[in-house]
């Protein structure tokens, strides 16, 4: 954070790099992040709670994401989420209750051709069909 | 690596080096586009790096992990140069055959190579494949060629070159007039003249004014931005710096997308080699002229793609767009005057100035000119990325390059210009790529993803489902949009289940027109244009629901 110190324009850079790392913003950062750029907690908050990238509590130890984007919802993504959600036993949004997995859905990461798929830590399972799913998953403990 | 001061000295190293490369030189370009990183070419990659040692070639053979070479469908795509063979599918098993036959023996593994699915005809070279046969590549072609990790492959290939000719060899007037007169049109969807709007940043009293390559690319189904800006992301540059030298802009700032690894790599060691050759920062080739580039992310919302939206955004707070009786091209970034336009309009100019409005508008349509990317997704045999002259009709894109529809199905719907877009049917096939021809259509053509829909498909689901895409990347900041669009998810929730009533219909056209009037951005304003289309082609479907 030091190179940002006194920086309110960077908070988006700052909360940026923290969540990458961490994967979720807890409070102390944000209260730290408030003090040491000059931004009042408010908007720190406001910013936080805003973007989508932006985490309030934590994640899973591996993160699913179900691209939902238009090409892949062609291509059969609702049905391949229904089957996530019924394997990982959470909804979209949620985190499982030992913090195996989280879950997300969200579009588009530009490998529509790709469609429909799975992405688990950053990693591509593309034209997957649900019969699949269980079989990608045991790989992640 | 030593700073360049001068045009001369720019020639000088594009000199060397050509004279240190060999054209009969074996090279292996391996796609690192989206698609192929999504489909294990790292795998692949390994393993040339892994064959190459071990039959001895390491040195002898040039290995490279490039940008999207367009056919995604098919990868990991791989090409050996320089007989330019073309292999798709290649897996890390097919690497030790591909380097002692191809590299080594100069014969074709016939297995690779592209074969019609509909004929069985093979194609053995990148020229021959229909994908690639019926295109213009100029703002991608070079991908298959270049390393984008290397600035001297790019100056290699005539890169900077359109530079250099704008600051020695023509006023910031003569580069604004070159590029009225080449009548290049905004690609991020508006279409409007970026001729025009450079002038207006230009002429804008404040005297500080920005830059801003809107890398955003947050439309669904659009993925041509990171191909040429992941791929070849000097050429984006380049067209930034001769903007600002055009305009008098001193700064600028590169939005893009944060969750792609290898786009925010690219992008931050092609600035970075830029300084330290003397192309970007302080006195650019000795020329006098200074300016740099910051790279800030979009942080997972939509709507942080809009103009307005994109500079609060920048400024470090929440991306909530404003009206815009007064341009953003006037007041922008803390108020001063900023230039906003998207990567592939950008990455025209260098090509404009360097060979000229008139060889530049004797590509394209009377109102259209040049080539456009397309992202071709969604029903389609081969998706991908697409580049051709403006007039190309839809049909040769669908059929022609895109291969028609899989599993032998029937073509329903073309969707253009993403989740604020329009359908149109079949019908309207033989509709030219063009700005206005295709507004007029009702499909406009947005950033250039272009979604091919086949019968299966339901229309009044697909409004519903570009509804719930955009209610949650609004930024609710104003009523008609925040309000309107949830009003029209719950009417066309009780279509979609069959439970339409009567009267349905008007109410929702009711709510779009008051939305397309008051919403402060094109987000609310455009939000119901899928609802729009697809009651005005395809409302029979509409009507069946509703008892």
């Amino acid at each position: 954070m030091a190179k940002y110190e006194g920086k309110p324009g960077a908070l988006i850079h700052v909360l940026m790099e923290i969540q990458s790392e961490n994967h979720w913003l807890p409070k102390e950062i944000l209260n730290a992040i408030s003090d040491r750029l000059n931004v009042p907690l408010s908007r720190v908050m406001q910013v936080a709670s805003f973007y989508k990238t932006f985490s309030l509590t934590p994640k899973g130890r591996h993160r699913i994401h179900v691209c939902s984007g238009t090409s892949c919802h062609l291509r059969g993504a609702d049905e391949l989420l229904n089957s996530v959600q019924e394997l990982v036993g959470v909804k979209a949004g949620e985190v499982d209750a030992d913090a195996r997995f989280s879950l997300e859905t969200g579009c588009c990461l530009g490998s529509c051709t790709l469609g429909p798929e799975m992405i688990v830590d950053g990693e591509h399972h593309g034209r997957l069909s649900s019969d699949r799913v269980e079989e990608v998953l045991k790989n992640y403990a | 690596m030593q700073r360049i001061n001068s045009a001369a000295e720019l020639d000088a190293r594009r000199e060397d080096i050509r004279a240190g490369k060999d054209a009969d030189r074996p090279a292996i370009a391996v796609c690192s586009g989206a698609g192929c990183a999504g489909l294990s070419n790292g795998r692949v990659i390994a393993a040339f790096e892994k064959e190459l040692e071990s039959q001895g070639l390491a040195g002898k053979v040039d290995l490279r992990a490039t940008g999207c070479h367009g056919l995604c469908e098919l990868g990991p795509n791989v090409v050996i140069y320089p007989e330019e063979i073309y292999y798709v599918h290649v897996k890390p098993e097919d690497v030790a055959e591909i380097v002692k036959e191809t590299v080594q023996g100069k014969k074709v593994v016939d297995r690779l190579v592209y074969s019609d699915p509909a004929s069985g005809e093979k194609a053995v070279h990148l020229s021959e494949i229909p994908f690639y046969k019926y295109q213009s590549r100029n703002l991608i072609g070079n991908n298959t060629r270049i390393n984008p990790s290397s600035i001297d492959d790019y100056i290699g290939i005539g890169g900077y070159a359109a530079l250099a000719k704008a600051l020695f060899g023509m006023k910031p007037e003569q580069v604004l007039d070159e590029v009225k007169k080449a009548n290049l049109r905004g690609r991020g969807g508006g279409g409007f003249p970026a001729g025009l709007k450079w002038e207006t940043t230009r002429n804008a009293p404040e005297k500080e004014k920005y830059v801003i390559v809107n890398g955003h690319e947050g439309e669904p189904g659009a993925f041509m931005d990171r191909a040429v800006f992941t791929g070849n992301p000097h050429l984006v540059l380049e067209g930034l710096i001769i903007g600002a030298y055009a305009i008098g802009a001193h700064q600028g700032f590169i939005y893009t997308r944060h969750d792609s690894k290898l786009l925010k790599q690219n992008i931050d060691r092609a600035l970075k080699q830029a300084r330290e050759n003397g192309l970007l920062g302080e006195n650019i080739l000795g020329s006098g002229f200074d300016f740099d580039v910051e790279v800030h992310f979009d942080v997972g919302i939509f709507v942080s793609g809009e103009s307005s939206a994109l500079m609060r955004s920048i400024e470090g707070k929440n991306p909530e767009p404003r009206p815009k009786y007064i341009r953003t091209s006037v007041s922008g970034i803390w108020d001063k005057p900023s230039n906003l336009n998207n990567v592939e309009t950008w990455a025209n100019v260098p090509q404009i100035i360097e060979k000229g409005a008139e060889w530049y508008t004797g590509i394209g349509t009377e109102s259209s000119k040049g080539t456009k990317m397309i992202s071709l997704s969604g029903n389609i045999v081969n998706s991908g990325v697409v580049e051709v002259p403006f007039g190309t009709t839809l049909r040769q894109i669908i059929f022609d390059i895109g291969g028609g529809i899989p599993g032998g199905k029937k073509l329903k719907a073309l969707h253009f210009g993403g989740a604020m877009g329009g359908s149109i049917p079949e019908s309207l096939i033989d509709t030219p790529l063009d700005f206005d021809a295709l507004k007029k259509v009702g499909a406009p053509m947005g950033a250039g993803a272009l979604m091919v829909m086949d019968e299966d498909t339901d229309m009044v689901e697909m409004a519903r489902f570009f509804l719930t895409f955009l209610t949650n990347e609004s930024c609710g900041k104003c009523v008609p949009c925040r309000e309107g669009i949830q009003q029209l998810l719950k009417i066309l929730t009780d279509i979609c289940k069959g439970e339409g009533k009567k009267g349905d219909i008007e109410t929702m056209e009711e709510i779009a027109d008051v939305m397309s009037a008051a919403s402060l951005c094109s987000l609310g304003k455009t939000a119901t244009d899928p609802l729009r289309g697809t009651l005005k082609y395809f409302r029979e479907e509409y009507e069946t629901n509703i008892h």
